[in-house]
């Protein structure tokens, strides 16, 4: 809302030594927050004044322009009295015409200097101004021609053209509609003042009673539509401008001046706050009926576009049908127009749910949508519309029409029953019942005090005002929210982070430990995506839950898998210059699983256990996935050496890693599947569930997403895996006794997983057993063809004593002699 | 070593004359001296300690002497002998010095070489700071609650005092998810965690809620679809606003250092009643009077705008099951981003979700 200081100052009586600034700061902690604070005209300086146009001899120029030599009367303003000689390119002027004129010496909007200067062949001395060269608006037809009374030749017009404003822009919370309107914010400037006989109501005029001889109105809705008043204006000159200050206002209060008749309607709409619709007389068809649209219906709206009506749309219709949205936006059938004589104005009070509905459905906003969806005064459209005939036939000439129709009344407001001591209780300090009383009555409501405490009836331009906790809001704003102490509140003892969250932590630590980097994607995923990532076709990632309005027709769906944003993110870092990179990010990913609507219940009550377990059944599944890529080199060469190349051990090596920090046994063994190297992925497992996987990514998976080759990537189950974290780890025993190493190289054929070799190792070596670890792969010749070695060191301990000669070796052979069972292990010597 | 010479007469023997032994122990400490190092004077322990080395045999034939001339010869050598080994010891302890001292000159290397084998990792801001934030709710005794990012509308809207109508809901622009009339939403605020605690615990609740969230806004330096809130919860017996002020007074305090304290403003919000804008005193300019018009931080307001509060509405209370006549609450959200942004001078939103490795890298695993 934009407010014109001079505009505000009618409605209000602010003291002389209130800044603007203050003025503003006040408003705001009331409530209504400055945006911006706006000085136009203030960059203007004189000598700017009326001139006369004495000659004006039009002199065609060589480049096709043709401009006017003028001598202007400017009386004394120039101090000789002489005539003032200018160059002016505009042609809409004659001579005697007022002109406004710029001096020499004087500057105009943007800092710009007039001086006397040479053009096309004369001295100019000065400037004759349009319109947008004052600030003054976008016209720039011609120069502004002033009306024969306006003044005589040397007087300053900075007070003529209400050049000089200020305008405090304000942003309005949606709750305080009556705030849109000059009555509403003086109202707050008045409490801002702590005067609220500083406020003069705009509202307060006395109207004719209603009768029977104004035009014809039918409320087929009344629900939606409880009043509407309509006045008519006859013999009204449409060709009468629009007085300087009313356009002036209209457009520091950011509306576009159109004609005097429109201009008019806006600026009781903007002084008052009820929106108002002026229709062509003489283009109505029968009586003004108001009702919902019925199916198939339609109507072309102001803004010129054809609109399919709903049935829920509250519509104006005439005999010829739909004449517009009502409260929304006016019908282009029965526009004001530059002919238009006969007018009649409505103002009406409508449904606010009705209008909200209208506005979203058909996307439209306008001023009039704006307030009355969030509720306007019901007791003003019989003022308003008295106030637009005054208006109209002041300036435009004609009669306002003895009839005055007036359907429906303002509903009754049911009282709020409250306390005065509630305020002081709910802020948490001392609010006097005096004070509560007297900030409620600053606002214009009606209090009834009994001995169970007071009934409250809020003003009816408050419709917000409903609950005892917004009258408490009204009082503590007005108390001061800067009084309210700030005292702790004395929280029980908590139970700290839930394990869950704790561990969380703790893998992030790990890995950044590690060396990832975690980064944080969008969930959004597209079809391509999945495509890229080489998904079959029956992949249970491709069942998404999509967006009903996603942002991207390339990304609609709510991802699957964390692989796409981690792998696009490889692939931004690479493309600036980060081939080696290491990330990880941690984010539930979107499961759907089929479930059904989710219930919409009341408020008026707690939903069931039932009810609430059914809201989390509607609910995909969103576990928690981490998902970690690694590319390039792993390790960097140096003067230490050679680098490494990342590889899918990294990747498995990694979701050890988290495994292990949250003492998680997991194992590990082959699979395919998309979109890693089929030869080169690893499942993850917990006992016999499969956890996520690991490994290197498919090479096409790598081209497709524009990442390095080789890249290396992991994707689990977070949440799965964090159920399993131990939570209470026993601690272990170990025995001081000497330790015997046994290595062993065994050859197995290629297929043979080291995995499965080691547990037949385990399995074998016995109770001595300490530690078994792979030390070494070795294929060649040696080995022969489609086989491979693997050493194993073994560690052999007893708990209770040293071992004696020959255990460990016969617990080593009862080893090799188990894998050499279960694998077909031999043992090379 | 010969044994006792009981059985014979007393000889002369050459070696333990007095002179004799002197000249061995001279031309001991005299090799010992010039021994230059450790091996050298491995050697001339061999040669001059030894069980072959003068003095050794010379003691050797002690047992030779009649045994009125043992004690006197076994004194003469014994005190060679030790004399000796004692500068033996001495120069073994300086050359052992001097080697040390020359290995650890010789091994000196150039310190200053690149170490880092593997780049660091680390771990992303928005996280730091939302568990920076839970931190500080932790120690004050609050607990930390979590919820879905795909929310049922009821819990995002309606159990919030946003009705199907509200205008509020156009305020923040929602992603619904197919098909629509299954009413599910990406949350569009943290609060259905608020109702989702409500629900499932009863007072005193003390929670405070971290979290993605998403809006339909197009992705600029300023908007992001996916942003981060965090919310708190307070719902208790005797709750005021005054509670809610002294909490986000010391929230804060902790985040932005002593004197950085908030101003209320009224506000709206559909599920508190009395509502407020919460600012925060500029912790850049502090808010100095005059007001510092050059701050980038408050552009010389002297305070930033941080976020939302207030007292929970009471029907927020009754759709989730807390007796209104027994306890009230309040609430208070506000963006992790943003606050991060201002927080640490970050100019662009978009540099928390595009993952360039240098971003993330700059703040560590702490902040």
């Amino acid at each position: 809302m934009r407010v014109p200081l001079s505009w505000l100052r009618e409605y209000v009586d602010l003291p002389d030594d209130l800044s603007t600034e203050d003025l503003a700061h006040r408003l705001t902690l009331l409530g209504l927050k400055l945006e911006a604070l706006e000085r136009p005209g203030h960059d203007i300086s004189g000598p700017l004044v009326i001139g006369r146009v004495l000659t004006m001899e039009p002199e065609p120029q060589k480049n096709g322009k043709t401009i006017n030599w003028c001598t202007v009367d400017v009386g004394d303003a120039n101090g000789t009295g002489e005539p003032q000689g200018i160059v002016c390119g505009a042609h809409n002027f004659a001579p005697g015409d007022l002109v406004v004129v710029v001096l020499p010496g004087g500057v105009l909007p943007g800092g710009f200097e007039i001086s006397a200067r040479k053009t096309y062949g004369h001295v100019s001395a000065g400037m004759i101004c349009s319109s947008r060269e004052l600030g003054l608006g976008d016209d720039h037809d011609g120069i502004i021609v002033l009306p024969a009374d306006a003044g005589k030749p040397g007087d300053d017009v900075f007070e003529l053209l209400h050049l000089r404003d200020e305008v405090i822009e304000f942003e309005i919370n949606p709750d305080r509609a009556y705030a849109l309107s000059l009555r509403g914010v003086a109202r707050e400037a008045a409490l801002a003042v702590g005067d609220v006989d500083a406020f003069h109501d705009p509202a307060a005029r006395t109207v004719p009673a209603p009768n029977g001889d104004g035009y014809p109105v039918l409320v087929e809705d009344p629900a939606g539509c409880p009043v509407f008043a309509a006045r008519t204006v006859t013999g009204f000159d449409p060709s009468a401008p629009t007085p300087t200050w009313l356009s002036r206002r209209i457009l520091l209060a950011g509306m576009r001046p159109i004609s005097l008749a429109v201009d008019v309607t806006n600026y009781v709409m903007l002084e008052l706050g009820q929106p108002i619709h002026g229709y062509d007389g003489d283009r109505l068809a029968g009586p003004i009926r108001v009702r919902r649209a019925q199916p198939g219906e339609r109507v072309t709206t102001l803004d010129d576009v054809d609109r399919a009506l709903d049935p829920e749309d509250l519509v104006i219709v005439d005999d010829s049908g739909p004449i517009g949205l009502a409260g929304v936006m006016g019908g282009a059938t029965t526009e004001l127009s530059g002919t238009t004589t006969h007018v009649v104005i409505e103002a009406a009070h409508w449904d606010p749910v009705s209008m909200f509905r209208t506005g979203k459905r058909h996307k439209l906003s306008s001023e009039a949508g704006k307030r009355n969806e969030r509720g306007v005064d019901p007791t003003l459209p019989a003022i308003a519309a008295d106030r637009v005939a005054e208006l109209l036939t002041t300036y435009g000439g004609g009669t306002v029409h003895d009839g005055v129709t007036l359907v429906g009344e303002a509903p009754s407001r049911e009282p709020i029953r409250t306390s005065l001591a509630l305020p002081g209780v709910v802020a948490g300090f001392e609010i006097s019942d005096g004070t509560a009383e007297e900030s409620l009555l600053a606002i214009g409501a009606g209090l009834a005090i009994d001995g169970n405490g007071v009934e409250v009836t809020p003003p009816p331009w408050r419709p917000d005002l409903t609950d005892p906790f917004d009258l408490v809001e009204e009082v503590v704003r007005q108390v001061g929210y800067d009084v309210i102490p700030s005292v702790l509140p004395p929280a029980p003892s908590g139970r700290g982070l839930t394990r869950a969250q704790k561990l969380r932590r703790r893998v992030g630590r790990t890995l950044a430990g590690e060396g990832y980097v975690e980064v944080i994607t969008f969930p959004f995923v597209g079809d391509q995506d999945l495509d890229a990532l080489g998904l079959p076709a029956d992949d249970e990632r491709r069942t998404v839950l999509r967006l009903a309005n996603p942002l991207s027709s390339e990304e609609p769906a709510m991802t699957t898998t964390l692989l796409p944003g981690l792998l696009k993110t490889v692939a931004r870092n690479a493309g600036r210059g980060a081939t080696s990179t290491a990330l990880f990010e941690a984010a539930s990913v979107t499961l759907p699983h089929g479930g059904g609507p989710a219930p919409i219940y009341g408020v008026d009550r707690r939903p069931t256990e039932g009810e609430i377990a059914d809201l989390d059944k509607a609910l995909p599944d969103q576990p928690l996935h981490l998902a970690l890529t690694v590319s390039g080199e792993r390790e960097q060469p140096g003067w230490w050496g050679e680098g490494r190349a990342a590889s899918w051990a990294d990747a498995v090596d990694a979701v050890r890693a988290v495994a292990e920090v949250l003492s998680v046994e997991v194992t590990v063994r082959a699979a395919k599947r998309a979109p890693w190297h089929p030869g080169r992925c690893a499942e993850i497992l917990v006992g016999d569930v499969v956890l996520g996987h690991a490994g290197e990514l498919h090479p096409r998976v790598c081209t497709a997403y524009g990442v390095p080759a080789r890249t290396a990537a992991a994707e689990i189950d977070l949440d799965a895996l964090l159920e399993h974290a131990v939570a209470l780890v026993p601690a272990p025993t170990f025995s001081d006794y000497p330790v015997a190493k046994e290595d062993v190289a065994l050859v197995v054929d290629d297929s043979v997983p080291a995995a499965d070799v080691e547990a037949a190792l385990r399995d074998g070596a016995g109770d001595l057993l300490e530690s078994v670890r792979l030390f070494d792969v070795f294929t060649g010749d040696q080995i022969g063809a489609g086989k491979k070695s693997l050493a194993f060191a073994l560690r052999f301990r007893a708990p209770d004593r040293t071992l004696k000669e020959g255990e460990a070796g016969a617990a080593r052979d009862a080893a090799v002699a188990a894998a050499a069972e279960r694998t077909g292990a031999v043992q090379r010597v | 070593m010969s044994g006792p010479n009981t059985d014979y007469d007393p000889v002369e023997v050459t070696p333990l004359k007095a002179e004799q032994v002197e000249t061995m122990r001279d031309a001991a400490l005299a090799a010992i001296a010039a021994a230059a190092d450790l091996d050298a004077l491995k050697q001339v322990r061999l040669d001059h300690a030894g069980d072959r080395s003068p003095l050794a045999l010379a003691n050797r034939e002690i047992g030779a002497l009649p045994p009125q001339a043992r004690k006197e010869a076994g004194q003469r050598v014994g005190q060679a002998r030790g004399a000796v080994n004692k500068a033996l010891a001495e120069r073994t302890a300086v050359l052992e010095v001097e080697h040390e001292e020359r290995m650890l000159v010789e091994e000196t290397v150039d310190v200053t070489l690149p170490t880092e084998r593997r780049r660091r990792g680390s771990r992303h801001p928005i996280t730091l700071q939302s568990e920076h934030i839970a931190d500080l709710f932790v120690a004050m005794g609050w607990e930390v609650a979590e919820g879905p990012l795909v929310e049922a509308e009821w819990l995002n809207f309606d159990a919030l005092n946003l009705g199907p109508d509200h205008p509020a809901r156009t305020m923040q622009d929602t992603f619904w998810t197919e098909p629509p009339e299954h009413h599910v939403v990406l949350r569009t605020h943290t609060s259905p965690v608020q109702a989702r605690t409500m629900l499932t615990r009863t007072p005193p609740i003390y929670v405070v809620c971290p979290g993605r969230v998403f809006r339909t806004d197009e992705y600029d330096a300023t908007h992001s679809p996916m942003f981060h809130q965090v919310e708190g919860l307070v719902v208790d017996e005797g709750i005021t606003m005054a509670h809610l002020k002294g909490t986000l007074d010391h929230f804060a305090t902790q985040l932005f250092g002593e004197g950085i304290t908030t101003r209320f403003r009224p506000s709206y919000f559909p599920f508190t009643e009395p509502s407020a804008e919460v600012d925060l005193r500029c912790f850049v300019c502090r808010g100095a009077s005059p007001a510092v018009a050059s701050c980038r931080t408050c552009k010389g307001e002297g305070w930033i705008e941080w976020g939302g509060c207030g007292v929970v509405n009471p029907r927020v209370l009754t759709a989730c099951g807390i007796d209104t006549d027994r306890y009230t609450g309040f609430a208070f959200g506000m963006g992790i981003d943003r606050t991060l942004m201002f927080r640490h001078g970050a100019s662009d939103l978009r540099d928390f979700f595009e993952g360039d490795v240098r971003f993330s890298s700059a703040f560590g695993t702490e902040i």
